[in-house]
């Protein structure tokens, strides 16, 4: 057979090709991309006026700032988190390594209403604390704190699981060149393992923000919808829909939807950048990499 | 490679130590609450309630809608994969990036879009209405919702190991007179069937427990269309502490089992390819790594 005949065997015929391409085209306009047309569509029903005065509303701009607040206290711990436990992982050998990536996984597997459910049995009125917390005063259920730490579980695994792979592909050379020419632990970090990891931790930062501020099930549990107060933006979109304010939860809905464009053009870009990386670092260091 | 003890590198302990207290402090010692509350109440009272009418009711809502949405998925995730990495069409890095949107939209903005697509006026529902067919407010429109959450989870297991295959296998079966339908159930499946059923089982076990985007499409009705989450939820604002932490602990065994079968998977997967695997350089494309629970 000749080389273009066996190109043409392994091709699927004309009619199957398109047949496939459109069932695909189809699937994931009636699925992905009317949803997404839709929200703007909803929201701007009443025309542009009725939308920018539905985000003027003071409890919607205040579940902005709750939302926005939450997810900068989270990400820091997140980013520490990440980093660390990525380092012990990746570049050391030790025993219950895999219990220690089961347990960053675990997270993901737990629905997010008994994530909320946790913390209610641990700060909640019946729960551990509850009596304590109480005597002093201190609210964390049903108010921002326990929010926060309803935020802090469901966004454990992001970071780690970005960087692990990627500093085991990496390796521990560099650093370990870094170290015996005498840099200090804090030096190698900042000059040898940072710039080595930094798509990758940018990665997992814009996933893990993307699901801490729009997390609804775990912060519902544990927020107690008071207005104004203790609700995020996607719990402010709840209850405008169910007060058939449609308008009003669309807006609300459309800034998170533009969050949600914004969080996948971010991660085109940085996808794209790790893998130039990696080529280049590929093209460099060829007989290394295939040894 | 080098032991522990051999391994220069700084801040083992301090690492690993922060690493475990965080994880100790976030997610163990609430997992023990939990189990800890459960252990409160006798076995005969945990199995009357995780039994319960309602709860039964439930568990039958959830795991069906999730299982046919991982069937759909799981047939149209294969499509939409393999006409990403085998064909040429324009935009495809937008129809790439697209696929994710399922993981970057807040749930709660999906179930109010879907809810109103789906009415019977919306732009979706006002087509079916007329054929008798209603999604809204019914079990189908959790099958909905749970299709667009889990959508991702297949494409994106599957789009590497589509990637990945080797044009001279399909060739060879071709010249030994294979047709295209021979080689991909002969020669392309077995090797994509691992993936496949990764893909599926996570799709499935995000769905079970998701919450978000169900509530607000499905009715909610008792018996007909209420899942399991919002079954504890509305345990939780009875003030009926005891049985949410039943039907969570429930929920829970069953996100382990599923995650082991997950692993069990993953491993059996690597074990058939650990030739190829070890040759390959061991550059994880990041994309993948989001989609395991």
């Amino acid at each position: 057979m000749s080389a273009a005949a066996l190109r043409l065997a392994n091709r699927e015929s004309r009619g199957v090709c398109i047949t496939l391409m459109l069932l695909a085209f189809a699937f994931l306009a009636v699925f992905l991309v009317l949803p997404l047309v839709a929200v703007f569509a909803e929201a701007l029903r009443q025309g542009w006026s009725a939308y920018l005065d539905a985000l003027k509303e003071p409890e919607t701009l205040s579940a902005v700032w709750l939302t926005l607040g939450i997810a900068a206290l989270v990400l820091p711990f997140n980013i520490a988190f990440g980093v660390a436990a990525a380092w012990a992982i990746a570049k050391f050998d030790f025993r219950g390594k895999s219990l220690l990536t089961t347990l960053i996984d675990l997270p993901f597997a737990v629905s997010p209403v008994v994530a909320g459910l946790l913390f209610i049995l641990i700060f909640g009125a019946q729960g551990w604390f509850g009596p304590w917390l109480s005597e002093h005063d201190v609210r964390i259920i049903f108010a921002a704190p326990g929010m926060a730490i309803a935020t802090l579980f469901i966004s454990v695994p992001y970071v780690a699981r970005e960087l692990i792979p990627l500093m085991q592909a990496q390796g521990r050379e560099e650093e370990e060149a870094a170290v015996s020419l005498g840099a200090s632990g804090w030096q190698m970090f900042r000059r040898v393992t940072l710039p080595n990891i930094k798509w990758g931790l940018l990665y997992g930062v814009i996933l893990a923000n993307a699901r801490a501020m729009g997390e609804f099930g775990a912060v519902s549990v544990v927020s107690g919808h008071i207005r104004g107060e203790t609700n995020t933006l996607p719990l402010h979109v709840e209850i405008l829909y169910n007060e058939y304010n449609a308008v009003g939860a669309f807006a609300a809905a459309s800034v998170l939807a533009l969050l949600a464009i914004v969080t996948l053009i971010a991660k085109t870009i940085v996808e794209w950048r790790m893998r130039h990386e990696q080529q280049t670092l590929a093209a460099a260091l060829p007989a290394e990499k295939t040894a | 490679m080098s032991r522990t003890q051999h391994n220069v590198l700084p801040g083992f302990r301090l690492s690993l130590g922060y690493a475990v207290t965080y994880l100790s402090l976030l997610v163990l010692i609430p997992l023990g609450a939990l189990i800890a509350k459960s252990m409160s109440l006798t076995a005969g009272e945990f199995w009357q309630i995780a039994t319960g009418e309602r709860a039964l009711a439930a568990y039958r809502v959830t795991f069906g809608a999730a299982l046919l949405a991982a069937v759909v998925n799981a047939v149209f995730g294969f499509i939409v994969a393999w006409v990403l990495v085998r064909y040429p069409f324009p935009g495809k890095r937008f129809v790439d990036a697209l696929v994710d949107l399922p993981f970057a939209l807040p749930t709660a903005v999906a179930g109010i879009t879907l809810a109103t697509l789906y009415a019977g006026t919306g732009w979706i529902g006002r087509f079916l209405e007329p054929l008798g067919v209603k999604v809204a407010f019914t079990p189908l429109g959790i099958v909905v919702a749970l299709i667009f959450i889990g959508l991702p989870f297949v494409v994106r297991t599957l789009q590497p190991v589509i990637e990945d295959f080797e044009p001279e296998v399909e060739e060879a079966a071709a010249t030994l007179g294979a047709s295209r339908m021979q080689t991909l159930v002969r020669v392309l499946l077995p090797q994509l069937l691992p993936a496949w059923l990764t893909g599926f089982a996570l799709a499935f076990a995000r769905s079970v427990g998701e919450y978000g985007s169900v509530i607000f499409i499905a009715g909610n009705m008792p018996m007909v269309s209420e899942i399991t989450p919002l079954l504890i939820v509305s345990k939780l604002e009875q003030y009926d502490l005891p049985g949410a932490t039943v039907l969570a602990v429930v929920m829970l065994v069953i996100s382990f089992v599923l995650l082991l079968a997950i692993n069990l998977l993953q491993w059996f997967a690597a074990t058939r390819h650990s030739g190829r695997a070890a040759v390959e350089p061991a550059i994880t494309l990041p994309r993948t790594a989001e989609v395991a629970v």
